[in-house]
């Protein structure tokens, strides 16, 4: 049975990734969808992120008493990348609820939804990434050349946020209670996660808690430290691979196992 | 070659939202629909299609004949791979085409143009297929210079006519109609119909769910009566049709 199932998942997955032209045409139309008939079209949320990143940083540089040099930019791209990793868990719930037109209708591999949410907001952090940059500059922080491994320490936060997507947009199919559930999560994810605040703000025994036993911070971390001059520790590496390996583990055998109950849970 | 082959499908849609004992006892009564019960675990069980067996060849065509709520739409979801059976086997060989919903994937606020690559691209063909075939489309939707306005600017006429012109240029081996498709104006709808024929002649097996005799007389050569989500009667359209219709 297990073998079974995740080899429905498998076989699934790969007709997903065949049908890349199509996935791409999609989430492209959703971008473009949403800001049909507005001058500045996606842009404009580079613009709401890029206030909101101001805004916090001026108010909370001021209240923890940070160098701007060191917290704009950290909080610049931990804004960015926490509100695509959190729009990526929270539109997982829904990947498959809010396909149910096209699920109902037409045999399309049922993974070609998460994949198409994903490049959505791949697309839109395309949009978003633009601000960071910018805070460099303004702040006169050089980019070295450290940055390139956030590249293999993005892959690695997708191949953790897909799996999460996809169990989550097949138990939210199934428990309509769960998409709820999960926007709190993120929210309190988010405070719990150092985005807002600096690490280097933590006396030393929460740090444990907060930092080491919080996934988010691994993942986080694969990808943003290399952007501000840091190499992410052993830990966040180790982390953030394991829980590929293990979320793969379960998310396949889930999905396999419940895919063929997705059309009729819509 | 196209085959499809059913041998004892059921679908049981399991309802979460219902509580079992008060809504079984209401809707039991109910005269259309399948048949509701609960599973072991005391959920409510709609019971959509039951032990379903027939087997369908190239050059069927066939007819779905039954009352609203009998299993007409779910045989046709079943057909197209979109519901797998919850018990029971359902073989089904060849490509499907499905002309259920001809405006599924179409966006309002997107041109015309962009619309036949976005609802091609959801049909299965690739981005070079729908060049090809892009002044094809256009010349048979007879959109003209609308073809690069939104589609929200045009009437419902027109918005059809772009929808079957794309939704018609596949050509599945096995193709599920639900009623027949009839768009346009007398103009059109008079070129729609020479093209559905031609479509129609061309897959091996047809499947079309419809309430009309005229219909069902006209293009099927077989027809299955479903009731209450089971066959019953399945044979050519002059019996069942005069048994389903009354003579």
């Amino acid at each position: 049975m297990r073998n079974g199932s995740v080899g429905i998942a498998v076989s699934d997955i790969i007709a997903a990734t065949r049908r890349y032209a199509l996935v791409g045409m999609l989430g492209w139309q959703d971008v473009r969808q949403r800001y049909r008939r507005s001058a500045l079209g996606p842009f404009w949320l580079t613009i709401s992120m890029g206030v909101m990143i101001g805004t916090i940083g001026v108010v909370f540089g001021q209240i923890f008493n940070s160098p701007m040099q060191e917290f704009l930019p950290f909080l610049a791209i931990g804004m960015i990348l926490w509100s695509f990793m959190s729009t990526v868990i929270g539109e997982g719930c829904t990947g498959f609820i809010a396909a149910e037109g096209i699920i109902k209708q037409l045999p399309i591999p049922l993974f070609a939804h998460i994949m198409r949410m994903i490049w959505r907001n791949i697309l839109i952090l395309g949009h978003n990434i633009v601000i960071f940059p910018l805070v460099l500059l303004a702040v006169g922080k050089p980019l070295t050349w450290l940055a390139l491994i956030s590249i293999p320490g993005f892959l690695l936060a997708l191949l953790n946020l897909t799996w999460i997507a996809l169990l989550l947009g097949v138990l939210c199919a199934r428990y309509r209670d769960l998409p709820q559930i999960v926007a709190s999560l993120l929210q309190v994810v988010f405070y719990l996660t150092p985005i807002m605040w600096m690490p280097s703000l933590l006396p030393q025994r929460a740090g444990l808690y907060l930092l080491d036993l919080n996934p988010a911070y691994h993942i986080m971390s694969v990808v943003r430290s290399p952007l501000i001059g840091e190499l992410p520790t052993a830990t966040n590496w180790w982390v953030s691979l394991g829980m590929a390996a293990i979320g793969w583990a379960v998310a396949l055998v889930v999905y396999g196992r419940y895919k063929r109950r997705i059309a009729y849970w819509l | 070659m196209s085959l499809i082959e059913f041998k004892n499908v059921c679908v049981d849609f399991p309802i979460y939202n219902a509580n079992g004992r008060s809504l079984k006892k209401r809707l039991i009564q109910v005269a259309t629909g399948g048949q509701l019960g609960s599973d072991e675990q005391g959920r409510v069980v709609v019971r959509a299609l039951e032990d379903l067996t027939f087997t369908l060849r190239d050059g069927d065509r066939v007819g779905l004949l039954g009352h609203n709520g009998a299993g007409k739409s779910t045989l046709l979801r079943l057909l197209s791979s979109v519901y797998e059976p919850s018990s029971g086997t359902a073989l089904i060989e060849g490509d499907i085409g499905s002309l259920i919903d001809i405006s599924l994937g179409i966006d309002p606020e997107a041109t015309g143009r962009e619309n036949i690559f976005l609802r091609g691209g959801i049909l299965g063909m690739t981005k070079s297929e729908i060049t090809e075939k892009l002044d094809e489309i256009i010349e048979f939707s007879e959109l003209g210079d609308f073809v690069d306005m939104p589609i929200r600017t045009y009437s419902s006429g027109m918005h059809l006519r772009l929808a079957f012109a794309v939704s018609t240029i596949i050509k599945p081996q096995i193709l599920l109609m639900d009623e027949w498709l009839s768009v346009g104006d007398e103009g059109f709808k008079h070129k729609a119909e020479i093209r559905m024929n031609e479509l129609v002649k061309s897959t091996n097996i047809l499947v079309i769910a419809s309430h009309s005799r005229e219909l069902v007389m006209h293009t099927c050569n077989r027809v299955l009566w479903l009731e209450h989500g089971r066959i019953k009667m399945d044979g050519d359209p002059t019996t069942v049709t005069a048994a389903y219709f009354g003579a």
